[in-house]
C-alpha cells in the first residue's frame, strides 16, 4: 500500500515527525518498508526553495533558428518575466496563442540548481547552467517530473494546474512524503487511506501525550435529480452467499474528459495511471474508502437488453455456467469455471464480479450515461478467479482479503457525488441496492482476568475501553466483561474465545509490545524427554567428522532422469514412484529424491577439479512413496563418496596415491566401531551403481539386516558425472535408521591388563576365493579367550606363490586376564589356530 | 706390584682425563674397571706378593678402585652433558615450515548454528521434536487456522505435489500439531528443527529450501510476558548478554497476538547500516501466543491452557553472521565455501 502523506492528511492530522511515525505503524503491524521522500528534506534531490518554484506560462513563441524548439515567456516571481528555450513538444499546441488569461503553469529550477538528468538512466544529478542554445541565451528551465524526481516521465515538462502564485515554492505544491507499507494478509482493513488514517488516528491520539485523535471522513452526500434510477435498471442476485449486495447507480449526462489534476496527481503517487474523469473516480474511491467499483456505459447495457426485447436492463450476478466466456478490459478473451462470479444482463456477461469488466459495455470517449456498480463479493471465489485467470488487479486485491457489504453503498455514493461535481453529471434518484442478508454485527468480549492470562499485565478496564474506541469499537460494560462491538471495516474479529484473543492483540499492540515486561515462565517445567535418534544422528555426523569427513547438504529435489545416472548401462531402472512436484521451479527439480547418491557423486566429481582430496558425508532423508499411503516414507540415510589423493601431501611427501575402497572401509569401520557395532558385515555383491569386485554389501546380523552397499563406482558411471580418468570414485550410501536401531544401548568396560602380552605372526598362503574375513573369523574363533587381538599386516601375491593363491600374514597377541603365558602356552595355541586352518580351509603356513 | 698400581693408576687417571665422548668412555670403563680390565687383572695376582704385603696391596688396591670409579662416574656425568649439548648445538631445525596435515572434517554451516540453536533451547528446558518434510494440507496450513483459500495463506509460497492435498511443509510449524497430539494433555516445551520448502526464485537472497527451528511451549501459565522473557534470554544467549531486542506486530494465521522479534543489528550496533537497512535492528525470529484454534486442535481447552510459538530461520543468520553473500552457496557442496567453517 502507498501512502502520500498530503493524501493522507485530508482525513487525519500527522502530529508527529515522519519517522517516528513510521516507527510506531511498525510497531503496531503496519510495516513500513521504505518512507520516500519527494523534493523535502529526506529526499536525494530536495528542491531548494529559491530555486524550484512555480511559474505561469505567458506565451510560447517560435525557436528563430531552431523548428524544433520554442520559447517560453514565464513570470516566476522575479520582477521581470523570463525567456526560456525547451524543445517540451506539449507546448507546441500553445504557440502563438495568448495566454495571459489561462493559468498554463509548470515547475520551473533555476540556474545553479541541481536536478536529475533527464537523458540519462535512472536518477542522475547534474547542474543547471546558462548557456546559449541556437544563439538564444537559455538560464532556466521548465522541468519533466522525471528531472524534479517525480516519476520516470520525461515526456515534456509538467504542466500544473494550480491557484499557486507565481514564484511559490514547488516544495510547498509537489513536495511530498509516501510511506510505502507491506500489509500482512489480515489488514484488509488497510488498502485505503481512510483504513490507514484510522489507524493512525488510533495510534497517534492515546498515548499519554497525545490529544484523541479523530477520522475526517469525506461527505457522503449526493445531489440527485432526474427520475428514479430503479425505473433504469433492476438488479438480481442469485445467491447472497456469492455476492451480499449490488449496488447500481445511474449517473445520467456526464461529459467525458480528463480528471482534475490533482486527482491524477494523486493516482500517479499510488501507481494508478489515469484514464478518464470516470474511471479515474473509480479508482480514487476505491484508494480513498477501500470498496472497488465499476462504471459501465449504461446506454450500451440498454441496447444490449433491447436486443434482447428487455426495456430495462436487467444486472444478474450469478455464478459462471462452464464454458462461458467473455473478452475482459485486458483484451484477453476468457473462459469461466463455476467459481468464478459473472456479471451478466440479458445477452450475457458484462463483467467478472470484482475482478474485471468486460470491453462491450465499458465506458469510453462517447459515454454519456454511466451505470456505476458498488458490490461485495465472497472472498474465496474472488481468489480463485484471480489466481485461474491471472488477474490480480487492485480490486480482486481487495476484494479477496474480504470486504465488508456495508462499504459498498459508501463507495457508491462517494463517487457519484464526484461524477456529478467533476464530470458534470446528475445521479438518478435513488441507488437501486440489492442487500438481502445484511450481517448482524459482531460482538466480541473480554475481562482484565482474561488479558492478564495472556499478557501476563493487568491493564485497567478504563484504558482497555479507550484503546478499543479509539479503534472505533463500541464498549459496554456487563458483569466485569467488556462487550466490544466491531466495526464493520474489522472483518478480523471474531465471536467467543478467538474472538477474545482478535482483542487482546488489538489492546497490546495499541498499547504498546515494548510495555509488557519481560518474565520467566513460572510454568512447571513438562517431563524432559530424550531424542534419540536425533542424538544419535547428530554423534553420527561427530564420528565421520573425526575421521576427516566434511558435511554437505544437497537439494532434496532432483529429477528421475538425473537419479538414473547412477545406474550403470543396462542394468534395472529405478522404477518405484517419486513424490512429484506439481509446480516445480525449474525442470531439473521436479521431484524427492530417492538417493542421496546421485547429489553427493555431483559433489565429490566437481570438487575434485580442485581439490586433490576429497572426503563428503550427507545425512538426510530420502522420500518413498509407499502403496496405498497419501504421505511418502522418510527414511534417513547416509551417504559417504570419496576419491583422489590418500594423503594431502606436504615438503616432507605424503601418501599421494589415489583412495581405494579400503579408505571408504576405513571411514564405515571408524563409525560402526565408534558405535561400537559388533558383526558388521562386508560381502562382495553386484550392483548397478558400483564396479563388479570391488562392492560390498554392508549387513549386521548375520546378513538379517542390510544397511547399503560401499565400493568404487563404475567407470561408466563415474564418466557421467565428470570424474577425471584413472581417479577412483567411492562411495556408499546406508540406512541410517536401521544402523542407530542397532546400536548397542550400553557396554562395559575391561579392566587394563595385568600380565604381558606374547606376539606370534603366523604367514598363511590360502587360495584367492577364501575372503580375509573368513579366516579372521576362524582364528578368532580358534584362539579363544587368551587371543587378545588378531591383525591383518600383510597381503602377498605374486612370483613365489603358485597362480590362484595368495599370503595372508596375521599378527597374532595372546594374552591371559590371569596369568603369564609363557612361550609354549602361545606356541600352543598358534599351532591349534594353524591345524583348524590348514583342516578346514587349506591353509598351509609360509615360512616352512 | 705396588709401583705397578699407582702407575697403573696415574695413567688410568690420564686416560680418563683424555676421554672426549661416550664411546671412548665406554672403552676406558671397560679396559680398566669391567671385569676383564686392568683393575681386576691385577687385584688378581695379589697371590704373587709375600704373604705380609697382602693386606696393605688389597687395600690400596681397593683405594685405588674406588678412586677410579668415581672419577670414572663424574666423567661420564660430564661427557653426557656435553653431548646433550652437542646434539642441541646441530639439532636446530626450521620452525617455520608447515607441520604435516592431518585430515580436518567439519559440520556444515547449517548444521554448525542448528546445533548451536538447539543447544541453547536444551538448556532452557526445550526438547528437539522432528516431524516429516511431506506434509498434508490440513497439517501444514488447516489445522493451524488456514482453511483452504484462506487470504493468509498468500504468506507462504507453497510446492504442491501431484498427490492431492500434499505439500511440501512450508514452515515447520506442522510439528506443532504433532507434538501437541502426541503430548497432550501434559504440558509442552519443544522445538522443531527442520528443512522447510517454498515456491520461490532461486536468487543470492533467496532459496526453495532453507532450515527452519520453531519452538513451541504449553501450558496452564503461560504470558506473552514469558515469551518476551524467554525469547529475549535465548537472544542473550545467542549474541551476548547485553543485545538489546524489540517486538514488533506481527501477524501469523497460527498465533495471536503475533510478534516478530528484532535484535540490535550486530554488524553496526544498532547505529544502521546495509544489512540492517538503515534500521539498525535485524530481525530474528516470528513468535506469537499459540492461537485458541490451533491449542483446540491440538487437544489442549483453551480456556484453561494458553502457549507461545516462536519460529527462526538457520540460514539468514548465518548470512549475517558470516557475511556470506549469496544464499545458494550452502547446498552447493562445494568445498572452497564449506571448508571456511
Ligand atoms: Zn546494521
Amino acid at each position: 500500500m502507498i501512502v502520500p502523506l498530503s493524501w493522507l492528511q485530508d482525513y487525519v492530522d500527522i502530529t508527529l515527525p515522519v519517522p517516528e511515525l513510521a516507527e510506531r505503524m511498525t510497531l503496531a503491524g503496519l510495516e513500513v518498508e521504505t518512507i520516500q521522500y519527494i523534493g523535502v528534506s529526506g529526499a536525494d534531490l530536495v528542491w531548494d526553495r529559491d530555486k524550484f518554484v512555480v511559474a505561469r506560462i505567458l506565451a510560447v513563441g517560435q525557436h528563430p533558428d531552431a523548428d524544433r524548439l520554442v520559447l517560453a515567456r514565464v513570470e516566476y516571481g522575479a520582477p521581470e518575466p523570463a525567456t526560456l528555450v525547451t524543445g517540451a513538444t506539449n507546448l507546441f499546441p500553445y504557440l502563438g496563442q495568448d495566454l495571459s488569461g489561462q493559468n498554463l503553469k509548470s515547475p520551473m529550477v533555476l540556474e545553479g540548481a541541481a536536478i536529475y538528468d533527464g537523458h540519462k538512466e535512472g536518477f542522475v544529478k547534474t547542474r543547471l547552467k546558462g548557456r546559449k542554445v541556437r544563439g538564444i541565451m537559455n538560464r532556466h528551465m521548465l522541468c519533466s517530473e522525471k528531472e524534479l524526481g517525480i516519476s520516470q516521465e520525461h515526456e515534456g515538462i509538467m504542466l500544473l494546474e494550480t491557484a499557486a502564485v507565481p514564484g511559490t515554492p514547488l516544495q510547498d505544491i509537489l513536495g511530498e512524503v509516501i510511506l510505502h507499507l507491506d500489509l500482512t494478509p489480515n489488514l484488509a482493513r488497510c488498502h485505503s487511506m481512510i483504513g490507514v488514517a484510522r489507524e493512525v488516528a488510533a495510534l497517534t491520539g492515546t498515548s499519554p501525550q497525545g490529544t484523541p485523535q479523530t477520522v475526517r471522513y469525506p461527505s457522503l452526500n449526493v445531489v440527485m435529480g432526474g427520475p428514479p434510477a430503479a425505473e433504469a435498471v433492476r438488479v438480481e442476485i442469485e445467491d447472497s452467499a456469492l455476492s451480499p449486495r449490488f449496488t447500481a447507480t445511474l449517473i445520467r449526462d456526464v461529459r467525458i474528459g480528463l480528471s482534475p489534476e490533482w486527482m491524477q496527481r494523486r493516482l500517479k503517487l499510488v501507481g494508478v495511471r489515469p484514464i478518464n474523469n470516470i474511471v479515474d473516480i473509480t479508482n480514487y474511491v476505491m484508494m480513498e474508502l477501500g470498496q472497488p467499483l465499476h462504471a459501465f456505459d449504461y446506454d450500451l447495457l440498454l441496447q444490449r437488453a433491447r436486443t434482447t426485447s428487455v426495456s430495462v436492463p436487467t444486472i444478474k450476478v450469478r455464478q459462471a455456467s462452464i464454458g462461458e466466456g467473455m473478452t475482459t478490459l485486458d483484451g484477453t478473451s476468457r473462459t469461466f469455471n463455476e467459481y468464478d462470479i459473472l456479471i451478466t444482463d440479458t445477452a450475457g456477461p458484462v463483467g467478472i464480479g470484482g475482478v474485471m469488466g468486460g470491453t462491450e459495455t465499458e465506458v469510453h470517449v462517447g459515454t454519456r450515461n454511466v451505470l456505476l456498480e458498488a458490490a461485495n463479493f465472497n472472498l474465496i471465489n474472488i481468489r480463485r478467479t484471480a489466481q485461474a485467470h491471472k488477474l490480480p488487479s487492485e480490486a480482486s486485491a481487495r476484494f479477496g482479503r474480504g470486504i465488508h457489504p456495508a462499504e459498498a453503498i459508501r463507495g457508491a455514493r462517494r463517487a457519484a457525488e464526484l461524477m456529478r461535481t467533476l464530470a458534470g453529471g446528475t445521479v438518478g434518484q435513488g441507488i437501486v441496492d440489492n442487500y438481502p442478508d445484511p450481517p448482524e454485527p459482531v460482538v466480541a468480549t473480554v475481562t482484565p482476568a482474561q488479558i492478564k492470562r495472556w499478557l501476563g499485565i493487568h491493564i485497567d478496564q478504563k484504558e482497555v475501553v479507550a484503546i478499543l474506541e479509539a479503534l472505533q469499537f463500541q464498549c459496554q460494560i456487563k458483569g466485569g466483561a467488556i462487550h466490544a462491538t466491531v466495526p464493520d471495516h474489522r472483518l478480523d474479529i471474531s465471536t467467543g474465545l478467538t474472538g477474545t484473543a482478535d482483542l487482546i492483540e488489538e489492546i497490546s499492540r495499541i498499547y504498546g509490545y515494548g510495555k509488557i515486561p519481560e518474565t520467566e515462565m513460572s510454568d512447571p517445567l513438562p517431563p524432559l524427554r530424550a531424542n534419540r535418534p536425533q542424538e544419535q544422528e547428530e554423534r553420527t555426523r561427530d564420528l565421520l567428522v573425526a575421521a576427516g569427513l566434511q558435511e554437505i547438504i544437497s537439494y532434496r529435489f532432483t529429477t528421475p532422469e538425473a537419479e538414473a545416472r547412477i545406474l550403470s548401462p543396462g542394468s534395472q531402472p529405478d522404477e518405484r514412484p517419486y513424490t512429484t512436484i506439481a509446480n516445480p521451479i525449474s525442470q531439473d527439480k521436479s521431484v524427492m529424491r530417492h538417493t542421496l547418491l546421485e547429489s553427493l557423486l555431483v559433489a565429490v566429481a566437481a570438487n575434485v577439479r580442485h581439490h586433490g582430496h576429497v572426503a563428503l558425508f550427507e545425512i538426510g532423508s530420502v522420500y518413498l512413496p509407499a502403496e496405498g499411503r497419501r504421505l511418502p516414507d522418510e527414511p534417513t540415510r547416509l551417504c559417504v563418496g570419496m576419491a583422489g589423493q590418500r594423503e594431502t601431501v606436504g615438503w616432507m611427501g605424503g601418501d599421494e596415491g589415489s583412495m581405494d575402497f579400503y579408505d571408504l572401509k576405513g571411514v564405515l569401520e571408524a563409525l560402526t566401531d565408534g558405535w561400537r557395532l559388533e558383526g558388521v558385515r562386508y560381502e562382495p555383491t553386484t550392483d548397478p551403481v558400483f564396479c563388479p569386485g570391488r562392492a560390498a554389501r554392508v549387513s549386521l546380523h548375520n546378513g538379517r539386516t542390510h544397511l547399503g552397499t560401499a565400493g568404487q563406482v563404475h567407470p561408466l558411471v563415474a564418466k557421467r558425472f565428470d570424474m577425471p580418468d584413472g581417479i577412483p570414485l567411492l562411495a556408499a550410501e546406508l540406512d541410517l535408521d536401521a544402523l542407530m536401531a542397532a546400536i548397542p544401548a550400553g557396554f562395559e568396560v575391561q579392566p587394563i591388563p595385568q600380565f604381558p602380552v606374547v606376539y606370534r605372526d603366523v604367514a598363511l598362503v590360502l587360495d584367492e576365493a577364501i575372503p580375509a574375513a573368513d579366516v579372521q573369523q576362524l582364528i578368532v574363533q580358534t584362539g579363544g579367550r587368551w587371543l587378545a587381538q588378531v591383525r591383518l599386516f600383510d597381503v602377498y601375491r605374486g612370483t613365489q606363490l603358485p597362480a590362484g593363491k595368495r599370503s595372508l600374514a596375521y599378527a597374532l597377541a595372546f594374552q591371559s586376564p590371569d596369568k603369564t603365558l609363557t612361550d609354549r602356552d602361545a606356541n600352543k595355541l598358534r599351532d591349534k589356530i594353524v591345524r583348524r586352518l590348514e583342516r578346514e580351509i587349506g591353509a598351509r603356513l609360509r615360512s616352512q | 706390584m705396588l709401583e705397578q698400581l699407582e702407575k697403573l693408576r696415574t695413567e688410568a687417571l690420564e686416560g680418563l682425563r683424555a676421554v672426549a665422548d661416550g664411546a671412548a668412555l665406554d672403552t676406558w670403563q671397560r679396559s680398566t674397571l669391567g671385569r676383564r680390565g686392568i683393575v681386576t687383572l691385577i687385584t688378581r695376582r695379589v697371590g704373587e706378593l709375600p704373604k705380609e704385603s697382602r693386606p696393605a696391596f688389597g687395600k690400596r688396591a681397593n683405594q685405588v678402585k674406588q678412586e677410579l670409579t668415581a672419577a670414572y662416574e663424574r666423567k661420564a656425568t660430564a661427557v653426557k652433558a656435553d653431548e646433550m649439548e652437542r646434539q642441541i648445538a646441530t639439532g636446530a631445525i626450521d620452525v617455520s615450515q608447515p607441520g604435516r596435515p592431518r585430515p580436518l572434517g567439519r559440520l556444515h554451516p547449517s548444521t554448525q548454528v542448528l546445533r548451536e540453536i538447539c543447544r541453547i533451547w536444551g538448556d532452557m528446558g526445550f526438547q528437539v521434536y522432528r516431524s516429516r518434510d511431506v506434509e498434508t494440507d490440513e497439517y501444514n496450513f488447516q489445522l493451524l487456522n488456514m482453511p483452504p483459500h484462506h487470504p493468509a495463506r498468500d504468506m507462504w509460497d507453497t510446492f504442491y505435489t501431484t498427490q492431492e492435498g500434499v505439500v511440501l511443509r512450508t514452515h515447520t510449524s506442522p510439528g506443532q500439531i504433532h507434538a501437541m497430539h502426541d503430548y497432550h494433555p501434559e504440558p509442552i516445551r519443544v522445538i522443531l528443527p527442520g528443512m522447510c520448502y517454498r515456491y520461490e526464485q532461486i536468487s543470492a537472497r533467496s532459496e526453495i529450501q532453507f532450515n527452519q527451528v520453531e519452538g513451541l511451549a504449553v501450558g496452564k501459565n503461560i504470558t506473552f510476558a514469558d515469551l518476551k522473557g524467554t525469547l529475549s534470554s535465548f537472544a542473550g544467549r545467542l549474541f551476548g548478554a547485553q543485545i538489546q531486542t524489540r517486538f514488533r506486530c506481527q501477524h501469523f494465521p497460527f498465533t495471536e497476538p503475533s510478534a516478530e522479534m528484532d535484535v540490535e543489528c550486530i554488524l553496526c550496533s544498532g547505529r544502521g547500516c546495509n544489512v540492517c537497512k538503515k534500521t539498525g535492528w535485524l530481525e530474528i525470529l516470528g513468535c506469537g501466543m499459540v492461537h485458541p484454534a490451533v491449542l483446540r486442535h491440538g487437544g489442549y481447552d483453551p480456556a484453561v491452557y494458553t502457549g507461545f510459538a516462536f519460529g527462526m530461520g538457520v540460514e539468514r543468520p548465518a548470512m549475517v553472521k558470516y557475511g556470506i553473500k549469496d544464499i545458494r552457496y550452502f547446498w552447493s557442496g562445494d568445498l572452497r565455501f564449506l571448508e571456511q567453517f
